[in-house]
């Protein structure tokens, strides 16, 4: 799927946006991990557009505020908006978003038919980021945060949270 | 249409996110173990967005400075528009589930309808809403099938829930007169529509968990109307106290 967003992103505000994590998962900047639907400067006020990832994610009204106060720094003021449609999906995700979150000891989605095989099918396919064995098992649909679900390796016994497909 | 009849057109939908939300809410660290205390608190927040998205737009609608916060936890009882359903009380996990489940399927057809409202703001929620909401179905309907076919106390006690709560399933289709201006100006879900589509499905996943469909033809009504069961205003009182003791405090 080919998202142009980048016509919508002002390149001079990337440095600062890029600075800014989700505080969920503090190694994904809000620009990996595909949040941030526009960002324009205008007479010095950044205007800054926002999705969230689900409805209720607690995420969104403190990543409004970090984005405030990072421009802030750099004497902008920014006007934080939030879009509902069209609906975020996991496969904004960077590429380095991604590898971030396997670094970060979370595994990232799977593609959608893949991912229903994993949570619903009990197919071993997912791997985990610790050992990279994809003798794994789901423990609960739910996991910590509403956009994951918590898995177990078999072979290491870690477990670990597995980032659910969002489409 | 007009702006009242479409806020309370969005009530008829929002207050059952909220007041279910509110309900799972409750049970937030008394779960049966810790996966479904997790699952029902998740579905719980799903919700709970979802609502926050309605209110912020009635707020907008409404005009007058009126927040979301007003709309969730300044009214009064008969201000609310859910349907009986939603707000009967967490009895026990099996009961929660057939709740969850008789309520799941319902909300899963009318989105995919109300996706398609020439309200665009009403059509964008239930578009996010749908992802959530299909995997609340899927959870809600595995867990019916496991207890169902379970074991023989677990089958007796969610049969049970099946029996008690089936009563509160015809509400759902009801039309009020704002559900009919909504759908005359092409907002709004006809959800008469749904009725079929809804008991062939429930039908067909308790028959797969090995429970009876009940036969009773008189079923409760009144929420939409505003005419809510014993349990709202315990509900309520729980839900608009600090507002009410401290008005306008914050987080």
């Amino acid at each position: 799927m080919t998202i142009k967003l980048e016509q919508h992103i002002d390149p001079t505000l990337v440095p600062i946006l890029e600075e800014i994590s989700d505080p969920e998962i503090p190694v994904l900047s809000i620009m990996d991990m595909g949040v941030v639907r526009s960002a324009i400067l205008e007479d010095n006020i950044a205007k800054i557009t926002i999705t969230p990832t689900y409805s209720g994610c607690p995420a969104m009204d403190v990543i409004g505020e970090d984005i405030t106060k990072a421009f802030a720094k750099e004497n902008i003021e920014a006007k934080v908006s939030l879009v509902l449609s069209p609906a975020w999906t996991t496969d904004w995700i960077t590429s380095r978003g991604r590898k971030a979150l396997e670094a970060y000891g979370i595994a990232a989605p799977l593609d959608e038919e893949a991912d229903k095989e994993a949570l619903l099918g009990g197919k071993k396919i997912v791997k985990c980021p610790q050992c990279g064995s994809v003798n794994t098992k789901m423990i609960s649909q739910f996991g910590s945060t509403a956009c994951k679900a918590l898995f177990q390796c078999n072979d290491c016994l870690e477990p670990f949270d597995y980032f659910k497909c969002l489409k | 249409m007009k702006n009242e009849n479409k806020i309370q057109y969005i009530y008829g939908i929002a207050d059952n996110a909220l007041i279910l939300g509110q309900r799972l809410s409750e049970l937030c660290g008394h779960g049966p173990n810790l996966e479904t205390d997790i699952a029902l608190t998740n579905m719980a927040l799903d919700l709970l967005g979802q609502t926050r998205s309605y209110y912020q737009y009635v707020a907008e609608l409404s005009g007058e400075g009126k927040t979301e916060d007003d709309i969730a936890f300044l009214r009064t009882e008969r201000q609310y528009k859910n349907v009986l359903l939603v707000e009967q009380p967490n009895k026990h996990f099996g009961y929660v589930i057939t709740r969850q489940f008789l309520f799941d399927i319902f909300h899963l057809l009318l989105l995919e309808k109300l996706q398609n409202s020439e309200d665009e703001r009403l059509a964008a929620i239930a578009k996010k809403g749908i992802k959530e909401v299909s995997y609340h179905q899927r959870f809600s309907s595995d867990w019916i099938k496991r207890l169902g076919d379970g074991t023989k106390e677990s089958h007796q006690k969610v049969q049970e829930a099946v029996d008690d709560l089936w009563t509160f399933t015809d509400e759902l289709f009801h039309s009020t007169e704002e559900d009919q201006i909504a759908l005359d100006h092409k907002i709004g879900v006809d959800t008469i529509e749904l009725k079929e589509k809804y008991y062939q499905k429930v039908k067909e996943i308790l028959e797969e968990a090995t429970l009876s469909i009940p036969e009773t033809k008189w079923f409760q009504k009144g929420g939409k109307q505003g005419i809510h069961s014993e349990h709202m205003g315990y509900l309520l009182s729980d839900l608009q106290y600090m507002q009410r003791t401290y008005p306008n405090m914050k987080w």
